[in-house]
């Protein structure tokens, strides 16, 4: 291991390494990454689609997808620029519930939002209880800047992969990368095996 | 979407810090000797490790401040009080130490002269120097893509690059405004409030130039110039942030 001189650890070593992963630290505040405007749909026009490698695309309103039943979880996120946020609260409706029923042989999904954001992710990993389609934080709604009306929350993968300003998603046979992804992003992002970056 | 797959591995590699440069009280640019470094888009980052002798590693961005057509990368990091790395880099770090880092990263807040303009940079504070590579880039490609920078820094002390900054206003394709929004010199005769819509209506492009924008940043910065720029009827889609703060408290 190569020292950097000089340099000493602030908290020591391995603290909270049971929940920040590697290369992380925690964070109190909830930093703000997004790679355009923030667009602002009206609820009105707003809806959640499933569509794809399905016999035929599947659409909520938002009345429809409010009306659906909803869970408050509580989960650790990390972002790939290293901030971790502990504990933070979110409600929403599971994928489980939105996918039920649905007959699909699909194995990947590609989110996509409004602003043209998109990100691959296996639907092995949006299923039993992993994600949901969030529109509150802490109890409120879920603020624009944050990805609202609603955004994906896959708390195990890397937050880009939570897509905000989340639309829907497109099922299929293959694992199509999406925005970051394409620009050299691991295309899976574990946190916890440091997955930052292709070739991770 | 112009994807720029990048499917190589990015390896840690060990540089050298060959020169310190203090910008401004709170910032610093650090020059490297890199072994092996493949070059990079002007906009791209880098990820720096710093290890204790217990073991303890901290990993950060920061953008690249150098042009590619620079003999050497160069990054230029903002002092943030309640960092853990940045106080490191801008108040510890020796000539002749060695510093970890991988990249470049990022492939998306990038411009090159192939991709056109006219071309609208929006820095606040720090959130110059990715810019600062896309300009030397122009200087160095020798670009006739017409370019508007608009600065924001809360005084003149803290404009970094800051002489280099005045000496491009004397070329024909590039335009610079300061908007200094706490303190002015006597005489000032710049801009001095936020960043606002009505201050972007004066300096940038109207919208019907369709100009490539890139706004670089703290968080309320990028999105209130985001905003306002939508507002004024610019694509979203030619819009491109890059936000920067750490983890400040940005709600």
């Amino acid at each position: 291991m190569r020292f950097t001189r000089g340099f000493r650890s602030r908290s020591g070593p391995n603290a909270d390494s049971a929940r920040v992963p590697p290369g992380q630290y925690a964070t109190d505040g909830f930093p703000v990454l997004s790679a355009g405007p923030t667009p602002h749909t009206p609820l009105a026009d707003w809806t959640f689609t499933l569509r794809g490698l399905v016999d035929t695309p599947i659409s909520w309103t938002w009345d429809e997808l409010r009306a659906l039943p909803h869970e408050t979880v509580t989960v650790d996120i990390h972002c790939v620029t290293k901030w971790s946020k502990l504990g933070t609260s979110w409600t929403g409706v599971s994928l489980d519930t939105l996918l039920d029923g649905v007959d699909t042989a699909a194995d990947y999904a590609l989110a996509f939002s409004d602003g043209g954001y998109t990100t691959n992710i296996p639907l092995a990993d949006l299923t039993d209880g992993q994600a949901w389609i969030a529109f509150e934080y802490d109890g409120e709604p879920l603020e624009p800047v944050h990805g609202g009306p609603a955004r994906l929350l896959v708390p195990h993968l890397y937050f880009w992969k939570s897509a905000k300003w989340v639309r829907g998603l497109e099922l299929g046979d293959d694992d199509v990368p999406g925005f970051w992804e394409q620009y050299g992003y691991h295309n899976y992002g574990d946190p916890w095996k440091e997955q930052r970056y292709a070739g991770d | 979407m112009e994807g720029t797959a990048v499917r190589r591995r990015l390896n840690w590699q060990t540089g050298t810090v060959e020169e310190l440069v203090s910008e401004t009280p709170r910032t610093r640019s650090i020059r490297l000797g890199l072994p092996c470094w493949s070059g990079h888009r002007p906009g791209q980052h880098v990820d720096v490790r710093l290890t204790a002798e217990d073991g303890y590693h901290a990993q950060r961005s920061y953008s690249i401040a150098s042009a590619p057509e620079d003999e050497n990368l160069v990054l230029t990091v903002e002092r943030l009080d309640d960092g853990e790395v940045s106080p490191f880099l801008v108040d510890e770090l020796r000539t002749g130490d060695e510093l970890e880092l991988r990249g470049p990263i990022g492939g998306y807040f990038v411009w090159e002269t192939a991709r056109g303009g006219p071309l609208l940079l929006v820095a606040g504070g720090s959130g110059v120097v990715p810019l600062r590579a896309m300009l030397r880039h122009h200087r160095a490609s020798g670009s006739a893509v017409p370019v508007r920078l608009l600065y924001s820094a809360r005084s003149l002390p803290d404009v970094i690059y800051r002489d280099e900054l005045t000496r491009l206003t004397g070329n024909n394709a590039i335009d610079v405004h300061f908007t200094l929004t706490r303190e002015q010199p006597v005489g000032w005769r710049g801009y001095r409030r936020r960043i606002d819509r009505e201050l972007l209506a004066e300096v940038a492009w109207p919208a019907v130039d369709r100009p490539l924008v890139y706004v670089c940043g703290p968080t309320d910065f990028v999105e209130t110039a985001a905003a306002a720029l939508v507002a004024l009827g610019h694509e979203p889609g030619r819009i491109r942030l890059e936000r920067f703060g750490g983890t400040g408290g940005s709600a």
